[in-house]
């Protein structure tokens, strides 16, 4: 207080001060005024007005989920539809022995043992005239059995209600995704959450969770009597909801089934694209799961059995998985060099079955220890002589080659629109240098640019990256963003809403005979004399080109020799084939990943061609979302699904 | 110094509540003020416990929350408000600090951010609503009143930067609140009147660009007051139940626990912003008449310690601590009978749940210490 101000009038500023005071205590009056006046109004004046309302008007109104759109495959088949399922309530204020009803029903075989906690629990935690769920998904033959006992059990019955439902079981899993129960925290995360009114289930991954807006709709609300005590009496209908738009997918699911059949009993992964629009045809990852079993509601029992399996069932290999690419990039490079000059189509170079930087002794080893003899560039793609691209990338350099494998989509994120995409590593300079934090490690070492040089060391990449890559060497340098959805129909009017394909930067070439140079090793790498994979490519009727890898799982000492019958079955080399056809106009372009799968020729690359086999010899290109007018005249179609809401009453 | 100050014999001395009187000046509690808030928040557990449905849990996790507010009370009626006063931009400096850190975690988080969990989960935006009116008036207690123009700018960027930190989260609501709390200390402090005529055009002005920034749903609810019918499954649906439950309740309620809107589920958020509906309509006009009472006992109090505090930083702190908390319970009230939009305003020290209770409490205690921390001037 010694500290005031000179000009500081104390006695004056306390007059102020208690002048606003008495000033702010007439406002608070005045407002308290109001509101008691507006509670005379309410309470004394239209009393009796609002007690007729609360008295009369036992209406509830209650919101009426919408039913969610379906999802089609390109050909318009059903891969996410809504079936009704039955379940048995009880509701408590109707039933006079809870216990004892309970009992009967577990000894009529309808109520397992188990429930009993759960259904305590709801039944302490619901209003009497509340239905509690005493069981999900009710069978035929148990609907019968309950039909002939109902009399027995006042207060209990039997109600529809719409799950979702996935016809083909776990096929396309990992690109369509499942619906799961809507959780606490999602709806936490949610603006608005009156959208989501009544709503049980919510996308959780694939398309269901990137479309979770087009696919839910919009929630609309009816009125319900109930009597004094609240019992429901009757519905009185209101503002009907709007179903979700039904989304189209680019994939076929017969070249999705038969690419799965390929693959089964492995662990790996085959994206199939249509190079000149970037479609996803095709999306595998083996093993899968049945998403049907999200969708009715999984035990934790259960989801911890597919959390923990050691094959990761629900991990998505085709967009997650990270895995060196192998000799698959040997073409993109041999593009680079063409473009930077370092190769010609006359460059050779004797392969002795071994390289070694210069002043040092280590040996790089080719995978045919006694050698390729004379090479030159497209005898080095056909045959996949790594001397040949270990010595390229020492006159290349690594950030030359990151600069060209990055510009073929490798490394980043593709942008394909379903979520959990992973970018991998495509190694330089820079990223080495971000990536290690100790100086030591920050160097870049002329050894790690000659592995880099056939798809090892640090670099990885994701099978659909390498589909992508595929489907840019395959169009000459035309990229497209991978992607799924094709468009929505929208459900009330029944107009198709089509996405138009996204065009990325293309890779340029200075001279379009390079890309020719690459694209006719490849083509010999299938359907050449001494090509890699020829035993898979040779009696085709129509003209392809691939490319075999194979990534390192287990390294293995300088002077030791790789046997596979000696080592474990997991720790094998993970197969890898690309591939598209036809060559001169490109329809796919595929990648396929067998993990622990030793060879790509010998065991990646049938897979590959009877991917390819079924799209072209069955032609199968087409979708019904083309035209869509004149294949859709009639909207009232679109009745099939909102009919569900009926069954769902 | 010391013989000019001593302590005030009417708190030491023959004190008129004898032996209880002792103990809380030497807790330096104010008797008043603690009466009024245990008779409000004894009468505020029983309209909650029948809002919650009767369920015990629930209402003794509420009395264990009250428990802890009050704990919050005690404490800070101890610190003098000489130290509250030197802490003031300390405190207000962190409050910012994890607004920004809000903020940012919020854009990782995706959606509405509010908490921040660093042990215990708690709401930055609670500290703003001390700190923003103790920043104002710390500011202003130096400077000689009625403030110059240039130091109302100043005040302006103290209120200001932490409303919309709160307002971009977004938290509207609270980010109002804290405003009013700050200008409530400059229109305490003798604001010329030229300066409130264009304060007030200023607020005008600024609700179109306000209405621009504002979410759909709170479009809505503006919207919904003007027409509730417009949209009665949304945001209508709590006013024209919430004005039935008001209604029917009559003179004398329906009586405890009978409500039957409040009981059969017809009125939402019954136990948090909703719980003055069933209060009125299960205890009639009278009922609310007392519980609109009991906080203008608890308004007028403050006001009184206001008018009696002794320098500029307590005087403006407690006005603006009052007349806060007189503004929540307008807003919330005149909120359920739909005078005013919906604004997620609970009703204090009544509504279930516990963030605001403790900092409402803790305002409590500074309006305890500015009242028994007072010296006796030498007259």
């Amino acid at each position: 207080m010694q500290r005031r101000a000179p000009i500081k009038d104390a006695g004056a500023e306390h007059r102020l001060f208690m002048n606003r005071l008495l000033l702010a205590s007439l406002l608070v009056v005045l407002l308290i005024g109001l509101v008691v006046g507006r509670l005379i109004q309410l309470q004394i004046i239209e009393h009796d007005h609002f007690a007729d309302l609360s008295q009369g008007n036992r209406v509830r109104i209650e919101p009426v989920p919408p039913t969610r759109g379906l999802i089609y495959d390109r050909q318009g088949i059903i891969l996410a539809e809504n079936v009704p399922t039955y379940q048995l309530e009880l509701v408590p204020e109707q039933v006079d022995d809870t216990d004892a009803t309970l009992q009967a029903l577990i000894a009529e075989g309808l109520v397992g043992e188990d429930e009993l906690p759960r259904i305590r629990m709801m039944l302490d935690n619901s209003q009497r005239f509340t239905p509690v769920p005493l069981r999900y998904r009710l069978e035929e033959p148990e609907l019968a059995q309950f039909a002939i006992a109902r009399p027995r059990f006042p207060g209990v019955d039997i109600q529809a209600r719409l799950i979702r439902h996935y016809p083909f079981d776990s096929a396309a899993v990992h690109a369509i995704g499942y619906v799961g129960g809507l959780s606490r925290d999602e709806l936490d995360q949610m603006e608005d959450t009156a959208a989501y009114a009544g709503t049980t289930q919510i996308g959780k991954t694939g398309i269901e969770q990137q479309f979770e807006q087009l696919l839910h709709g919009d929630v609309g609300h009816r009125q319900v009597i109930v009597n004094a005590r609240g019992r429901t009496l009757g519905h009185v209908p209101g503002e009907e909801p709007r179903p979700g738009h039904n989304v189209y997918v680019s994939l076929d699911i017969e070249l999705q089934l038969v690419a799965e059949e390929a693959l089964a009993g492995r662990r790996g992964a085959v994206v199939a694209l249509d190079p000149r629009n970037g479609e996803v045809l095709a999306l595998v990852s083996t093993p899968g799961y049945d998403p049907n079993a999200f969708a009715a509601g999984m035990k934790p029992k259960e989801f911890r059995a597919l959390s923990t399996d050691r094959d990761q069932p629900l991990f998505n290999r085709a967009v997650r998985g990270r895995y060196p690419p192998g000799s698959t990039i040997k073409p993109m490079l041999g593009f680079a060099a063409l473009e930077e000059g370092i190769s010609g189509l006359n460059h050779n170079l004797f392969c002795r079955g071994h390289f070694s930087l210069p002043g040092s002794s280590h040996r790089y080893r080719d995978w045919k220890p006694q050698g390729h003899g004379l090479m030159n560039l497209h005898d080095a793609i056909t045959q996949s002589c790594d001397v040949y691209f270990y010595q390229m990338s020492t006159e290349m350099g690594i950030d030359t080659m990151h600069d060209y494998l990055t510009g073929f989509g490798l490394g980043s994120r593709t942008g394909i629109d379903i979520p959990g995409e992973t970018a991998g590593v495509v190694p330089s300079r820079a990223w080495k240098k971000e990536k290690f934090s100790s100086r030591a490690n920050q160097v870049w070492f002329p050894g790690e640019t000659v592995i880099a040089s056939i798809g090892q060391g640090y670099m990885l990449t994701t099978p659909l990256q390498l589909a992508a890559a595929t489907a840019a060497v395959a169009s000459r340098g035309v990229r497209f963003r991978p992607h799924l959805a094709l468009g929505y129909e929208d459900s009330l009017e029944g107009t198709f809403h089509r996405y138009e394909p996204d065009a990325l930067t293309p890779v340029a070439a200075d001279d379009p005979i390079h890309w020719e140079v690459i694209i006719n090793a490849m083509r010999d790498v299938m359907q050449g004399e001494s090509g890699t994979a020829r035993a898979v490519g040779m009696n085709a009727p129509y003209s392809m080109a691939g490319k075999s890898g194979t990534a390192q799982v287990f390294s293995v000492g300088q002077d030791e020799e790789y046997n596979e019958d000696e080592i474990d079955e997991r720790l094998r080399d993970h197969a890898l084939f690309v591939a598209f056809a036809p060559v001169e106009a490109p329809r796919i372009a595929v990648s396929v990943i067998v993990e622990n799968g030793s060879s790509g020729s010998r065991t990646a690359a049938p897979i590959a061609r009877v991917v390819m086999d079924k799209w072209l010899l069955e032609d199968r290109g087409g979708s019904v979302v083309d035209d869509w007018p004149e294949r859709h005249p009639d909207p009232s179609r679109l009745a099939r699904n909102a009919s569900g809401i009926a069954a769902a009453d | 110094m010391a013989t000019l100050f001593r302590e005030n014999p009417r708190f030491s001395d023959r004190h008129p509540l004898g032996g209880i009187g002792q103990i809380l000046a030497k807790l330096h509690l104010d008797g008043p003020l603690l009466a009024g808030l245990c008779v409000l928040c004894a009468f505020g557990l029983v309209v909650l416990y029948s809002a919650v449905g009767q369920d015990l849990d629930l209402l003794l996790r509420q009395i264990a929350r009250l428990s802890f507010a009050l704990i919050a009370l005690l404490i800070v009626a101890q610190l003098p408000p000489d130290l509250l006063r030197r802490w003031t931009p300390w405190g207000y400096l962190a409050g910012l600090l994890l607004l920004a850190l809000v903020l940012i975690l919020g854009e990782v988080g995706k959606g509405a951010q509010r908490w921040l969990d660093l042990g215990v989960r708690f709401q930055p935006s609670e500290i703003m609503k001390l700190a923003v009116p103790m920043m104002a008036a710390a500011f202003l207690h130096h400077r000689s009143l009625p403030p110059r123009l240039t130091h109302l700018l100043v005040i302006g960027t103290i209120i200001f930067l932490p409303a919309v930190m709160i307002a971009v989260q977004p938290d509207l609501g609270t980010a109002l609140l804290i405003s009013a709390a700050g200008v409530l200390v400059v229109l305490l402090a003798g604001l010329r009147l030229r300066h409130v005529l264009a304060l007030a055009a200023l607020a005008i002005g600024a609700m179109p660009v306000l209405w621009h920034y504002m979410h759909d749903y709170q479009r809505q609810r503006v919207l919904t007051l003007l027409d509730p019918q417009s949209d009665p499954l949304g945001a209508g649906y709590n006013i024209i139940q919430s004005k039935i439950a008001i209604g029917s309740g009559g003179l004398f309620g329906k009586g405890w626990a009978n409500g039957s809107q409040a009981q059969l589920e017809f009125l939402p958020e019954k136990d948090t912003d909703f719980i003055f509906a069933v209060l009125s309509e299960e205890f009639g006009l009278l009922g609310v008449l007392a519980l609109l009472t009991m906080y203008l006992f608890l308004v007028g109090r403050g006001l009184y310690i206001a008018a009696h505090a002794q320098d500029t930083y307590s005087r403006l702190l407690a006005g603006s601590i009052s007349l806060t908390f007189f503004v929540y319970v307008f807003v919330n009230t005149a909120m359920v009978c739909g005078l005013i939009p919906v604004v997620g305003v609970p009703l204090p020290l009544v509504s279930f749940g516990g963030t605001s209770m403790v900092t409402l409490m803790a305002g409590f205690g500074i309006l305890m210490s500015i009242h028994t921390h007072r010296k006796l001037l030498p007259r």
